[in-house]
């Protein structure tokens, strides 16, 4: 799906911004020229100096516009996740499907309301343990198809999971929604209604769209992901695939042997261009990915995670950082897939409002669960509660593991910025985001609780 | 506990600081980076105090009303020093990221000032502490319910409001003398700075008694206005300049 996404958004980004690559390269081109008018002039110094020179200010202008870029290209990550994570909550706090507990996946086949915290664990670790092998399974499938070519079946598989997403997923959703308003419809204009979306969805996507008509079908993507993921993992299970998970990105990203790191390097050695889908679905491609389609790149492709948006280069590699800042960001955002995450790369799209859209679930679990015994379900939790608001939940939270993550996506850039080099991207995300949960719903809850309750400011 | 309440509530303690977010940081993406940044480090610096609270809180006797109460007091004023410790780690870090902007660009000037860099980040802290004092009792505001069924005040959620935009906004001007008092070393700045941040803080333990907590607070608010704006290069000249539509170019220099 994700891979689907990438692709549909790489290809939409080839032609949606003409003007911004004209510009780049006319700024880029403007630079080349003033660096060798420069060289130009110096011609009493002896040839080896100018070279030299000639590579450091090249260096220079790269990095700063590195830098000048930066900014833009964070700005356009932190849009999208914030959009993803304002549908996500405001669907959590209203419909109240996606926090019922109707079963879990056959990925997690191990319940957790069991009678002792220990056994809880337990199954939590071995659902986390089995979901990240077949995630593990699936990124080696990956590669191995994309290595022997297999691309039929790669392009196959992402039709069936955007299709799977695009029309079934959104027909439950927007039959919750109906649902919680008591909307009465019926199925002649909601087939049509599914229908248009559906069919738009797919050709935004898999072919040409309006760019943000295109983003806005991310975002809806992302969301619907991430709510399904809210509703049938468990919460600890769901913490703890989190924290693998960016671990496992860590691993699949820079240790040689790493899947993802393979498949850039095949890409690069065939020296093709990174099927996009696949390169979306690894984190660090999309810049890789500029540095490969950029035949005028004056770095070695090795080096260039973030040559890209400093070139003045041809379109594709201008347009990387606009594509590529958003599918990044995207694939941030994104959650497993349920039915078919028989994509690997899917898992890695860990979606940023899972700590923060968690807190009703969790929140409710855990204080609920102690107190009320043999409860089952969020639907006798709310009752306990005796508050206007269903569960207990806690707007600080969510904001703090919005900021953090969003820092954890700077850092991340700053990271990508310096090293020059694919990094992975959910890693420090993740864990900001994790220990600021953890943090405020535990410290700073009640600080601010008992500080609202005398009225106190600080 | 209408919905009229939610949104004249909310819109009291966030429209000035919303204003502020559109006009003048939403379109620079280097701004609202910094914005975010400021925003995180007033987290960690909430974070911190009240993890010495919460153990302050664990180790004492729970019964005791009175010196619950007393630690509660401790914590309010740990937490407005480490606020100001994280602001001036904040200052540090920016200078840091401005002087490598600097070196990077092609004529040696950072693409945002520190008086600009300075106001960004003193929104940043305000509207995170705005928000975290706040958006709960909002989202309380929308439920049922009756305010101060019990003998409080009745004027919970306005008083609140208000106060939540008086401390915004003072965040914002105290970032801005603060980093004017660190740019050019005028420690007695930051020492007031402090002061006053202690003392608005203070005057909330007056509270429900809002007439000892709102009204200093608001005249600290406007004092806090007239400084900032003649620290940063403000002067009558300039307003004077502002309100008959005159263009100039000292006048432009402020505006930028």
């Amino acid at each position: 799906m994700a891979e689907n996404l990438a692709n549909v958004l790489h290809e939409q980004l080839s032609e949606g911004f003409p003007d911004t690559h004209r510009n780049n390269s006319g700024e880029g081109a403007d630079r080349r020229r003033v660096v060798e008018g420069v060289d130009q002039e110096l011609n009493g110094q002896p040839p080896s100096a100018r070279p030299s020179q000639r590579l450091e200010s090249e260096e220079d202008e790269d990095e700063e516009l590195t830098l000048k870029y930066g900014a833009k290209h964070v700005i356009m990550l932190f849009v999208p996740v914030t959009l993803c994570m304002v549908v996500v909550v405001a669907t959590i706090k209203s419909v109240s499907f996606y926090t019922q507990k109707d079963g879990q996946l056959i990925y997690t086949p191990f319940p957790e309301d069991t009678e002792t915290v220990g056994q809880r664990a337990l199954n939590s670790i071995l659902n986390a343990a089995i979901m990240i092998s077949v995630i593990i399974v699936m990124t080696l499938l990956l590669v191995v198809l994309y290595k022997y070519r297999c691309y039929k079946v790669i392009h196959g598989w992402l039709i069936i999971s955007s299709l799977l997403l695009l029309f079934f997923f959104s027909f439950i959703y927007l039959g919750e929604v109906f649902k919680t308003y008591n909307v009465g419809m019926d199925y002649i204009t909601l087939a049509l209604i599914i229908w248009n979306f559906g069919v738009v969805g797919m050709i935004c996507i898999h072919w040409k769209g309006p760019l943000h008509l295109q983003q806005a079908y991310l975002i809806m993507i992302s969301a619907l992901m991430a709510l399904v993921f809210i509703k049938y993992l468990p919460e600890w299970t769901a913490w703890l695939i989190l924290a693998v998970i960016s671990i496992y990105d860590l691993v699949a990203v820079l240790c040689p042997k790493g899947p993802l790191r393979m498949l850039v390097e095949t890409a690069q050695e065939r020296n093709e261009p990174i099927f996009p889908a696949l390169i979306y679905s690894s984190t660090m491609v999309w810049l890789v990915n500029m540095a490969d389609t950029d035949a005028e790149s004056r770095k070695k492709p090795a080096l260039n995670s973030t040559t890209p948006e400093s070139q003045a280069a041809p379109s594709q590699s201008t347009q990387g950082p606009d594509d590529g800042g958003f599918t990044t960001d995207w694939e941030l955002r994104q959650q497993e897939t349920l039915g078919h995450m028989e994509s690997s790369e899917e898992t890695r799209r860990q979606v940023q409002e899972m700590p923060s859209a968690r807190p009703p679930a969790i929140q409710s679990d855990d204080s609920e669960e102690m107190s009320v015994s043999g409860g089952g379900g969020s639907g006798l939790f709310h009752s306990q509660r005796g508050k206007a608001s269903d569960w207990n939940w806690d707007w600080n939270t969510t904001l703090a593991c919005f900021v953090a993550i969003l820092i954890g996506l700077c850092l991340t850039l700053l990271l990508l910025a310096i090293f020059k080099k694919a990094l992975p991207a959910l890693p420090i995300s993740i864990t900001f985001g994790l220990v600021f949960y953890f943090a405020t719903d535990n410290l700073v809850r009640p600080f601010m609780d008992q500080l609202a309750l005398h009225q106190f400011y600080i | 506990m209408t919905v009229a309440v939610f949104f004249g509530c909310s819109f009291i303690a966030f429209g000035p600081a919303f204003a502020l977010f559109i006009f003048t940081i939403a379109r620079d993406p280097l701004r609202v980076i910094i914005l975010i940044a400021g925003a995180f480090f007033w987290l960690l610096s909430l974070l911190l105090s009240s993890l010495v609270w919460f153990i302050a809180m664990k180790a004492s006797n729970d019964k005791d009303q009175q010196l619950q109460r007393g630690l509660l007091i401790f914590g309010v004023m740990f937490s407005v020093l480490l606020q100001e410790v994280f602001r001036f780690a904040y200052y540090k870090l920016l200078r840091k990221a401005s002087e490598g902007l600097a070196a990077l660009s092609e004529d040696e000037r950072s693409p945002i000032s520190v008086q600009q860099m300075a106001y960004v980040a003193g929104l940043g802290f305000g509207i995170m502490s705005g928000a975290f004092s706040m958006i709960n009792i909002l989202a309380d505001s929308l439920g049922p319910g009756i305010v101060g069924i019990h003998g409080e005040s009745q004027y919970y959620f306005l008083t609140s409001a208000f106060m939540t935009m008086a401390v915004t906004l003072l965040h914002t001007f105290w970032g801005v003398v603060f980093f004017d008092g660190c740019e050019n070393r005028r420690w007695w700045v930051i020492a007031v700075v402090v002061a006053l941040h202690l003392l608005v803080s203070g005057l909330t333990f007056l509270n429900p008694i809002y007439e000892g907590s709102l009204p200093p607070a608001y005249v600290i608010l406007v004092s806090m206005a007239v400084w900032s704006f003649f620290s940063c290069g403000g002067s009558l000249q300039n307003i004077q300049q502002l309100l008959t539509c005159r263009k100039n170019d000292a006048g432009s220099e402020v505006a930028s």
